[in-house]
């Protein structure tokens, strides 16, 4: 029995110090944290925040928004514009404008196997973009294309059905290896399964990044390393491993345990998350809080009767204390949202319209819209109606649910009748929200992009309905023909001042007829290592991973 | 013998496709679709890709239409594709199921072991201090929830001691079987402790009852040896309904564990079902589905089959 004892014992004590602590990581390689793994790493399909980041690492677009939301190019050698004459508008048949875009690709871009990335590899990336049956996810982009036209092996031009104020940002234009491709892409309704960048991930030529990706344990690593062919600044880590590990309290352990180096701020905790770790006082890390593009805003229900007044939807505002609900849930970290537009945008308007708390404004608001505050403390309308509102949100996302917390205990203090009802994201989002099917007052958070013109959301044929197959996500039904006016201008709008002045007044329009209440843009938090310098949050949907080579060891 | 086993695999292959029509039915009743909510987090796609990408993954046709594609592929032997993974349905299945074999079987061990000689032991020291001892320690082990065990096994044996690594299956590049070892340990320590609780509880009231027989007495008025009485006729029958409890636990031993899954950042079949029943990745979510409920079955079955071995008089019929 002793002996058995001693064995376990021993056992035991093996397994615990056999092998040195899990490998502290070295400067020559650095561990990044996520909370996701990727579905695919086909640049073209699907939409992944996860995928996007690891590919950052490994691949480039022609064109991006840089950290000062400059579109600059990546992939092209210079950015096509009408001015520099790369870009000439150019008459459809039917009269149309249109618009011929000549990129040329940096000279030293190389697949990892050593062949020259060409104007072949973009005519086939155009093809299988347009295909309906490739599984592209932004076909819009491939369709608006009419041809391409192969000037050399490295210059080419892109003759597009339209010419929009965004004529020459190709961001999602990823190109891909026709050597390697074409073969998968015989059958194009299996080309998304037979993909090599599905079928063997580690193949050197799929990438032509600073890094290429060398091992792929599915669910939980991806690991890279520097790619002999890239043609600029060399990357300081010889290798970088990018693990999925998907909860907040599991990425801070992982973080403190040394399995990782740093939690991406694109993909990594909520800002309660960094907050709380923040609190424990780590002196060996930093945590930056970006603004980011997802825009935290109740949605009206135009179609309810009480809310359609706009007086009522200004009213909610006033009477709503934003600023204190950001900085008490967010301590400052976030501010408050005044329009849809983000601030770092340019064509933010910083004179825009603001609610600031004022419960009396909002009381009169209130009363001139006919909704009298009673004996009872409750408002009620000439037919003896209570003002009441359903405020809605999904279920189980805390910082959600103590927002529509605060908005329940500001609207009552109003004289307003406020339920909550909240749905888990599924139901939510699938059935309640795209189908325009709640009654007052949604909570949830739309994801944007620089200068991104808000057709889907605002225009008036983009109300979801049976009629339509509930296309188009403009969920509250919000209809204004000024709005669409402006939203058409803007599209086709080349000079940036006339464009600016545009963007201003769908804001000031957006301010005044509020079809949603602004609340806050979320702050994405990255958590960084003191030694890790020049990683730099863009705070849009292009991931810090895209200038991976101006990464550097510090002191 | 052998009528009963062919009737118990009728049985089986039934619910098996009962399960499989109710489990496709309610994946296709939740509410959106991956291409809807893919589109709400993506500001570039359009309405018409979201109708394109609709009817290429089929999610436009009616419900009972892909049940029966599916029904009639998945006859002949194709799973076809997950569409979360882009493989092949059986290629996603493999290092899942692997690791949570790994993961499961350890704790389920590491569970029994601790818990059956615990058990007995308390029936045995019936009302005394030690049984006092150990059902506290099973009341614990019941009431602790796993997410937090394994945050505070990760804290103190990954953070504080740095003894064990905090997550994963092995370390980047691959370490060999005390690597591997070394990543199991924590998991297992949390989902062993959780189950003991209840292994011990069952053994301990088995045995208490099967102490009170009074075979048990006769046996000790025959003059065998008090240890003779509880391991050779005490023991062995006090197993059968803890038999049971094991034997239906084999289906979960292959279905995984979500939570602890998820504390851990381990790759295994909890995690990969649900993901695949919220993606709607249907294939690969009825692979999965199909494969515990068969091996719930079957676990059913090797239950009936060891009544017999443990139990003589059980004949089947």
């Amino acid at each position: 029995m002793r002996q058995c004892r001693r064995f376990v014992l021993g056992l035991l004590l093996l397994i615990c110090l056999a092998l040195p602590g899990a490998a502290r990581a070295q400067h020559d390689q650095l561990v990044i944290g996520i909370s996701q793994f990727p579905s695919t790493f086909n640049p073209l399909i699907d939409t992944m925040a996860a995928r996007d980041y690891i590919l950052g690492l490994a691949r480039r677009p022609f064109t991006v928004y840089d950290k000062d939301w400059q579109l600059v190019c990546m992939l092209c050698t210079r950015l096509p514009t009408l001015g520099n004459r790369m870009a000439i508008p150019e008459t459809l048949p039917g009269g149309r404008i249109g618009v011929a875009i000549t990129y040329t690709i940096q000279p030293g871009a190389t697949w990892g196997d050593g062949v020259p990335v060409t104007t072949d590899d973009v005519l086939f990336t155009w093809q299988v973009g347009r295909h309906p049956q490739s599984g592209v996810a932004n076909g819009e982009l491939f369709r608006r294309i009419l041809s391409v036209e192969a000037k050399d092996a490295r210059t080419f031009t892109l003759h597009f059905d339209r010419l929009t104020f965004d004529y020459n940002a190709i961001n999602d234009f990823q190109i891909l290896p026709v050597h390697l491709e074409r073969a998968a892409f015989a059958e194009p309704a299996e080309y998304r399964n037979k993909s090599l960048y599905e079928t063997d991930t580690t193949n050197p030529g799929l990438y032509f990044g600073p890094y290429k990706i060398t091992k792929v344990v599915r669910g939980q690593y991806v690991v890279l390393e520097r790619n002999p062919t890239w043609w600029g600044r060399k990357p300081a880590f010889a290798k970088i491993v990018v693990k999925a590990i998907e909860t907040t309290p599991a990425l801070e352990a992982n973080l403190l345990a040394g399995g990782i180096d740093m939690i991406a701020g694109e993909l990594g905790m909520t800002v309660d998350g960094a907050l709380a770790f923040e609190r424990r006082n780590r002196p060996e890390w930093t945590v930056i809080y970006k603004p980011g593009l997802s825009y935290d805003h109740i949605t009206v229900n135009m179609d309810n009767p009480a809310l359609a007044d706009r007086r009522v939807r200004q009213a909610l505002l006033y009477g709503l204390d934003r600023k204190s609900m950001v900085q008490q849930i967010f301590q400052g970290k976030q501010e408050v949202a005044n329009s849809l537009v983000n601030p770092l945008d340019w064509c933010a308007d910083p004179k825009v319209k603001t609610y600031p708390f004022d419960p009396v404004k909002a009381g009169r608001l209130l009363d001139a819209a006919g909704w009298s505050l009673g004996a009872d403390g409750q408002r009620r309308n000439a037919k003896g109606e209570k003002l009441s509102v359903e405020l809605m949100t999904t279920a189980g996302m805390r910082n959600r649910e103590v927002m529509e917390l605060v908005c329940q205990q500001a609207w009552k203090r109003l004289g307003i009748d406020v339920t909550l009802r909240n749905q888990p994201a599924r139901t939510f989002f699938g059935e309640t929200v795209l189908k325009h099917a709640f009654p007052s007052l949604a909570l949830f958070a739309w994801m944007s992009s620089p200068e991104n013109v808000p057709r889907l959301t605002l225009y008036s044929d983009m109300v979801p309905t049976k009629e339509n197959n509930f296309a188009g996500e403009n969920v509250g039904g919000y209809k204004n023909p000024q709005m669409d006016r402006l939203i058409d201008a803007i599209e086709v709008q080349l000079d940036r001042d006339k464009r600016r002045d545009l963007w201003y007044r769908l804001q000031e329009l957006y301010a005044e007829d509020l079809p949603d209440l602004p609340l806050t843009f979320r702050a994405d938090p990255f958590i960084l290592p003191k030694w890790l310098q020049g990683v730099e949050p863009t705070g849009h949907q292009y991931p810090t991973t895209l200038w991976v080579e101006n990464w550097r060891v510090g002191e | 013998m052998a009528r009963h086993l062919i009737h118990r695999l009728i049985q089986a292959a039934l619910v098996m496709l009962v399960m499989s029509f109710l489990v496709y039915g309610l994946i296709g009743l939740m509410p959106g679709d991956p291409v809807e909510l893919m589109a709400a987090g993506s500001p570039t796609m359009t309405p018409a890709d979201v109708a394109r990408l609709k009817a290429l993954y089929g999610l436009d046709q009616p419900l009972g239409l892909r049940y029966w594609h599916w029904l009639t592929a998945a006859l002949s032997g194709n799973l076809g594709f997950s569409r979360l993974s882009a493989l092949p349905v059986i290629d996603t299945l493999g290092p899942p199921l692997a690791n949570t074999a790994a993961l499961m079987i350890s704790s389920l061990a590491a569970a029994a072991l601790a818990a059956l000689p615990a058990g007995a032991v308390a029936a045995l020291r019936h009302r005394r201090p030690l049984d006092h001892a150990l059902n506290l320690a099973a009341f614990a082990a019941i009431s602790l929830p796993v997410f937090w065990l394994g945050l505070v096994l990760i804290i103190i044996f990954a953070v504080d001691l740095a003894w064990l690594p905090a997550s994963g299956v092995e370390t980047v590049g691959g370490g060999g079987l005390v690597d591997r070892l070394r990543h199991l340990a924590l998991p297992v320590a949390a989902l062993a402790l959780a189950s003991f609780g209840h292994y011990m509880r069952y053994m301990r009231a088995a045995m208490i009852g099967t102490l009170r027989q009074d075979w048990i007495r006769t046996a000790r008025a025959k003059g065998l040896s008090w240890a003779q009485v509880v391991l050779r006729h005490a023991l062995r029958n006090a197993m059968i309904p803890v038999v049971t409890i094991l034997a239906l636990d084999l289906g979960t031993l292959f279905s995984g564990v979500l939570v602890t899954e998820t504390v851990f950042a381990y790759p295994g079949m909890g995690k990969l079902i649900y993901d695949a029943v919220m993606g709607n990745d249907y294939n690969l979510a009825l692979a999965g589905l199909m494969l515990a409920t068969g091996l719930t079955l079957f676990g059913s079955l090797l239950a009936d089959l060891l009544y017999g071995v443990l139990d003589p008089r059980i004949h089947f019929r």
